[in-house]
C-alpha cells in the first residue's frame, strides 16, 4: 500500500475537478449554459451528447483553450484560472484531440518529451528513450520509443498522445471521440489502457456520442443537450434507452433501413484496379468490386487503406495505374471527370467545403458547380443568373436546406445544410452510381438521419450506392453488402446478414488475411 | 478593467471594405507626417503642395491621369492572375516586353497608316507581354514551379533586354550618345484626348475594366476562374481544366501588362528608352490589393496613386526628396495588410470580470 494512501483517500472525497455555473457564448450560439460537472480521481467519466451539444466546448474550457464567460473551476478544491492550455497542463489537465498533434518525422520518444522540460536544453536520445519506455511500462502501453511516428498505426499514435500527457504528469486526461479512428480491436485495447490508468488514480473524461461505448467503459456518465447538463448518472443506473432519451428531446426514430431492397443488374465493376496514392506507392493494389442497381455497398476499413484513392479513381479524380473500371460493360477508366459525371457517376467527397463545395462563393454558384457548363444555365455569352437563382432555390426547397438568400456565401451554412446542398445537387442529376465518403461526419443526429434518408431514397430509385463509412453501426444499418478494405485491396465482401462484427474487425486489421495466406 | 476582443464577423458587410482602405491611407499619411517632421518639413504644407501638384490645374490633373493609365492597366493585369491565386509580380517585365515589341513595329513600319499600325502595335505589345506571362504560367501549370520567383526574375531579363537594345542596336545615331531609339513616326502615336497629354490609353483601360467585370461575374470562364481561385480541388472535382486556365490567365495577365507598355511608348515617350516604367508593375500590386481585386476600384485607386506620384514630383521643386512618396506607398500597403483582419473580425470592448 502506498504511504500516502490515507491522504489520497481523503482527497478523493473532494472532487478532482469541480466545474460550476459554466456558461460560454459564441456569436449566435450558447455553447454551454450554467453547466456543473464533478470529476473524481480514479473514475472514467463519459460526456455524452449529440454533435453541437457543447461537449467539446466544455472540455476545451477545462483544457484552457477557451475561457468561460461565467463560472468557476476548482481543482482539488482550489479555484483556478485556466488561461491557456499550458497552464491547464501544468495543473495536470491534458486533452487529446481527435486530430493528433504529433510530428510525423520525429520518433515516439521525441514526440513525448517535446516541449515538456524546456529547461533541459541538452538532448540525450538514449535517456529520453529509457524514460518513455519506463513510463509506458508503468501504464502497460506497448510502444517502441525509437520508431518514427509516421510508421505507426492510428491506434499506436493515440498511445503516443496518451503518453505525452502522462509524461507531463497529467492527473486528468480528456479524450475527444477517441474511438472514431480506431478498429474494433484497437478500441478494446484502448479501453484496457484507460481502465488501468483509472486504477492508477487518474481521472479520465471521454467525449463521445456512442452509447455502447459509454455503457462498456464509463463509471459515470454526464449527458449534455443543447449546451445544458441533462443529468449525471452512475453507469449501473442507465441503459441505452434511458441514455438515448436523455440525449435527444424527442427520441429519434432510427429509420431501420428496409432490407427489402432488390438489387438489379450489375452497374459498376472494378477489376484488379491499381491506383497510386499521393506519393509513389500503390494505394489501391488490385481491388475488385461490383455494384448493382438498387443496392448499398459499404466499404469498411481503417482509414488510409486505399478507400479514398479507390473512390477518387472511380469518379475520375485520380488517374488509374492499371486495371479496369466498367460502367455497364464499357471501360471508363480513361474518361475525364466530366465525362463520367455525364455517364451518371456522382460523388460526394469527404472534403465538403473545399472539394464538394467552393468556399467564399454563393450558394447559387455552388448549386451549378458540376453543371455550370451546360446550355440550360446560359443566355448567349453569359451565365443566366436568374435561372441559376431559381434553380438554387428549388434545390433548397426540395432538400430542406435552410437558406435565407441563395446569394449568400456557403460558408455561413451549418454542416448539415452544407451536406444537404452537396447531396441534393448530386442527386438531382439522377445518377446511376452514387459514391459518398463519410457523408455524416461531423453532423448531428437529425442532420445525419436526413442524409441517410436521402441515400436510402436513392437506393429505392434504383441507384447503385457506394459508401465509405467509419461507424460500423451505421454500416450495419445501411448496407446491403459490406466490403472490407485493407492494404489497398478488397479483402472480403459479404451480404450484411452474413457479416459479423468480429470477422470484419479482423479483416480490417489484416489478421484474417495473414491467416488465409498461411493456409494457402 | 475593459479589454478588447476580436469577434468574427457573421456576414460580409460592405462598410469595412471601404473603411479599411480609407483608414489605411489616412494612417499612412499620418505616419508620413512623422517622417516629414523629423526631416524638417512642415507636414501640413507639404501635403497641400502635393495636393495642388496633383489636382491644382488642368495640367496637373492631366499629368495625374497620364501616370494613372499604366497603373490601371498593370493593376487590372495582376488582379486577374491574383483572382486565381497566381502571384504574378512580373507586370514590370511584361510592360517592358510589350514596350519592346510595340517599338520594334513602330520603328520598322513607321510609314503604315495608323489604322493598321496602332492595332498591330497593340497586338504585338499584348503578345510579347503575354508570352512573358505564359513562361512562368507554363512552368507553374506543368511542373508546379513557383510563379512568384519566376515572374520576378523575368522582370530583370526584360529590363536589361530593353537596356541592351537602346544602348546598342536600336540606339538613335543622332541621340548624342543618349540611350534612346529614334523617335517613332507620328503614325505610331496614340491619339491624345483634347490638347493634354492624356491619351486613348485611358479609354482602353476603362474598357478593359468593364470587360474584366463582365467576364468575372457573368461568364462561364469567369466562373471557372473564381472556382479555381478558391479551391483547386473543387475545380478538379467540377471537371474544370485547371492547367488550361492557368496558361490562359497568365497569358492574358501578361498581355494586359504588355499593352500598358505599348501604350506608354506610343502615347507618352514616342520612343523606347530605359526606365520606360518607373516601377509601375510593382506599384500595380499595391493598387490591385487596395482595390480588393475589383476592376472599378482598381481604376479609382490607380488614379489616386497617379496623384501621389505627380504630387511627389511636385514636391521635388521644394527640395522634398521623392523617397517620401515611396515611404507613403509602402506605409499604405503596410496599414492595408494590417487592417485585413478587421474585414473578417470586428473589434468589441468587453469587460473582463473573470480575470
Amino acid at each position: 500500500m502506498p504511504p500516502f494512501a490515507l491522504e489520497e483517500k481523503i482527497l478523493q472525497q473532494i472532487p478532482m475537478i469541480e466545474m460550476s455555473g459554466i456558461t460560454k457564448v459564441f456569436p449566435g450560439v450558447i455553447a454551454n449554459k450554467d453547466v456543473n460537472l464533478n470529476i473524481s480521481a480514479g473514475e472514467i467519466h463519459a460526456l455524452l451528447g449529440e454533435n453541437g451539444a457543447g461537449k467539446s466546448t466544455l472540455m476545451s474550457i477545462l483544457a484552457g483553450l477557451y475561457r468561460p464567460d461565467t463560472g468557476t473551476i476548482k481543482i482539488k478544491g482550489q479555484p483556478v484560472k485556466l488561461r491557456s492550455p499550458r497552464i491547464a497542463l501544468e495543473m495536470g489537465i491534458g486533452m487529446i484531440y481527435q486530430h493528433f498533434r504529433l510530428i510525423n518525422n520525429f520518433t515516439v520518444a521525441e514526440n513525448i518529451v517535446l516541449g515538456a522540460n524546456a529547461k533541459n536544453i541538452r538532448y540525450n536520445r538514449a535517456q529520453i528513450e529509457i524514460e518513455t519506455l519506463n513510463l509506458a511500462e508503468k501504464f502497460k502501453l506497448e510502444i517502441t520509443p525509437s520508431s518514427r511516428v509516421r510508421q505507426l498505426s492510428i491506434g499506436e499514435q493515440q498511445r503516443v498522445e496518451i503518453l505525452k500527457m502522462l509524461y507531463r504528469g497529467c492527473d486528468v486526461l480528456i479524450m475527444d471521440e477517441p474511438t472514431t479512428v480506431l478498429t474494433p480491436a484497437e478500441v478494446r485495447e484502448l479501453f484496457v489502457i484507460l481502465r488501468s490508468m483509472a486504477e492508477e488514480g487518474k481521472a479520465i473524461i471521454v467525449i463521445t456520442h456512442k452509447l455502447n461505448e459509454v455503457l462498456e467503459i464509463a463509471d459515470r456518465v454526464t449527458v449534455l443537450r443543447k449546451g445544458e447538463v441533462v443529468g449525471t448518472r452512475n453507469i449501473n443506473e442507465v441503459d441505452e434507452k434511458t441514455l438515448t432519451s436523455m440525449m435527444v428531446a424527442h427520441s429519434v426514430e432510427h429509420s431501420q433501413a428496409d432490407r427489402q431492397s432488390q438489387p438489379g443488374e450489375c452497374v459498376l465493376e472494378v477489376q484488379n484496379l491499381k491506383v497510386k496514392g499521393d506519393t509513389d506507392y500503390l494505394a489501391v493494389d488490385g481491388a475488385n468490386l461490383d455494384l448493382r442497381r438498387g443496392e448499398i455497398v459499404c466499404i469498411a476499413g481503417v482509414s488510409g487503406n486505399g478507400q479514398k484513392e479507390l473512390i477518387e479513381a472511380i469518379a475520375g479524380l485520380r488517374p488509374v495505374h492499371s486495371g479496369g473500371i466498367k460502367l455497364h460493360d464499357a471501360n471508363i477508366s480513361m474518361q475525364s471527370v466530366r465525362k463520367r459525371m455525364e455517364l451518371g457517376i456522382s460523388m460526394i467527397p469527404e472534403d465538403r467545403l473545399g472539394m464538394g463545395l467552393v468556399p467564399n462563393t454563393s450558394i447559387m454558384d455552388n448549386s451549378i458547380l458540376r453543371s455550370y457548363y451546360k446550355k440550360d444555365f446560359h443566355k448567349g455569352l453569359f451565365l443566366n443568373y436568374r435561372k441559376i437563382a431559381s434553380y438554387a432555390k428549388k434545390l433548397a426547397d426540395d432538400f430542406n436546406i435552410f437558406v435565407s438568400d441563395v446569394g449568400h456565401p456557403v460558408n455561413y451554412l451549418s454542416g448539415g445544410n452544407l451536406q444537404k446542398l452537396l447531396l441534393g445537387r448530386e442527386i438531382s442529376q439522377e445518377p446511376e452510381v452514387l459514391i459518398a465518403a463519410y457523408p455524416v461526419r461531423g453532423l448531428d443526429i437529425a442532420a445525419a438521419e436526413a442524409v441517410y434518408n436521402l441515400i436510402l431514397q436513392e437506393r429505392a430509385r434504383g441507384t447503385a450506392v457506394l459508401l465509405v463509412l467509419e461507424d460500423l453501426d451505421d454500416i450495419f444499418r445501411l448496407a446491403d453488402r459490406v466490403a472490407v478494405m485493407y492494404d489497398g485491396g478488397i479483402v472480403g465482401i459479404f451480404p450484411v446478414e452474413q457479416a459479423d462484427i468480429d470477422k470484419i474487425g479482423a479483416l480490417m486489421l489484416g489478421t484474417e488475411v495473414k491467416k488465409q495466406a498461411c493456409l494457402a | 478593467m475593459p479589454g478588447l476582443k476580436l469577434i468574427k464577423r457573421e456576414n460580409e458587410s460592405i462598410l469595412p471594405k471601404i473603411l479599411v482602405p480609407l483608414l489605411a491611407i489616412i494612417l499612412a499619411f499620418l505616419s508620413g507626417a512623422i517622417f516629414l517632421s523629423i526631416s524638417g518639413f512642415n507636414p501640413g504644407e507639404t501635403y497641400i503642395k502635393m495636393f495642388t501638384g496633383a489636382f491644382g490645374s488642368t495640367y496637373a490633373l492631366a499629368e495625374t491621369i497620364v501616370k494613372a493609365i499604366p497603373l490601371m492597366l498593370a493593376g487590372l493585369a495582376v488582379s486577374l492572375a491574383f483572382r486565381m491565386k497566381l502571384w504574378n509580380i512580373g507586370a514590370e517585365g511584361q510592360i517592358y516586353m510589350g514596350a519592346f515589341a510595340a517599338s520594334g513595329l513602330a520603328l520598322s513600319f513607321g510609314n503604315l497608316s495608323p489604322w493598321f499600325l496602332l492595332p498591330l502595335m497593340m497586338l504585338a505589345g499584348f503578345t510579347a507581354g503575354g508570352i512573358w506571362g505564359l513562361i512562368p504560367g507554363a512552368l507553374r501549370a506543368f511542373w508546379e514551379v513557383n510563379e512568384t520567383i519566376i515572374t520576378l526574375m523575368l522582370n530583370y531579363i526584360a529590363i536589361f533586354w530593353v537596356d541592351f537594345l537602346v544602348f546598342g542596336p536600336w540606339k538613335d545615331p543622332e541621340s548624342l550618345g543618349f540611350p534612346l531609339t529614334p523617335r517613332f513616326s507620328p503614325n505610331a502615336y496614340l491619339p491624345a484626348l483634347g490638347d493634354t497629354r492624356v491619351h486613348m490609353g485611358l479609354l482602353i483601360a476603362i474598357a478593359i475594366a468593364v470587360l474584366f467585370f463582365l467576364l468575372i461575374k457573368y461568364t462561364r470562364w469567369g466562373y471557372e476562374i473564381r472556382v479555381i481561385g478558391e479551391s483547386r480541388a473543387a475545380a478538379h472535382y467540377a471537371g474544370m481544366d485547371v492547367i488550361k486556365n492557368i496558361l490562359l490567365v497568365m497569358a492574358i495577365s501578361g498581355g494586359i501588362a504588355g499593352l500598358a507598355g505599348m501604350i506608354e511608348v506610343s502615347g507618352i515617350t514616342h520612343r523606347l528608352q530605359p526606365g520606360i516604367s518607373p516601377g509601375y508593375g510593382y506599384t500595380a500590386i499595391i493598387v490591385a490589393w487596395l482595390g480588393r481585386l475589383d476592376p472599378f476600384a482598381i481604376i479609382v485607386v490607380a488614379f489616386l496613386f497617379g496623384a501621389l506620384l505627380i504630387g511627389g514630383f511636385n514636391l521635388q521643386s521644394y527640395a522634398v526628396p521623392f523617397s517620401i512618396v515611396l515611404i507613403l506607398q509602402g506605409a499604405v500597403l503596410f496599414f492595408l495588410l494590417a487592417g485585413e483582419i478587421f474585414m473578417k473580425y470586428r473589434l468589441s470592448v468587453v469587460r473582463k470580470e473573470d480575470q
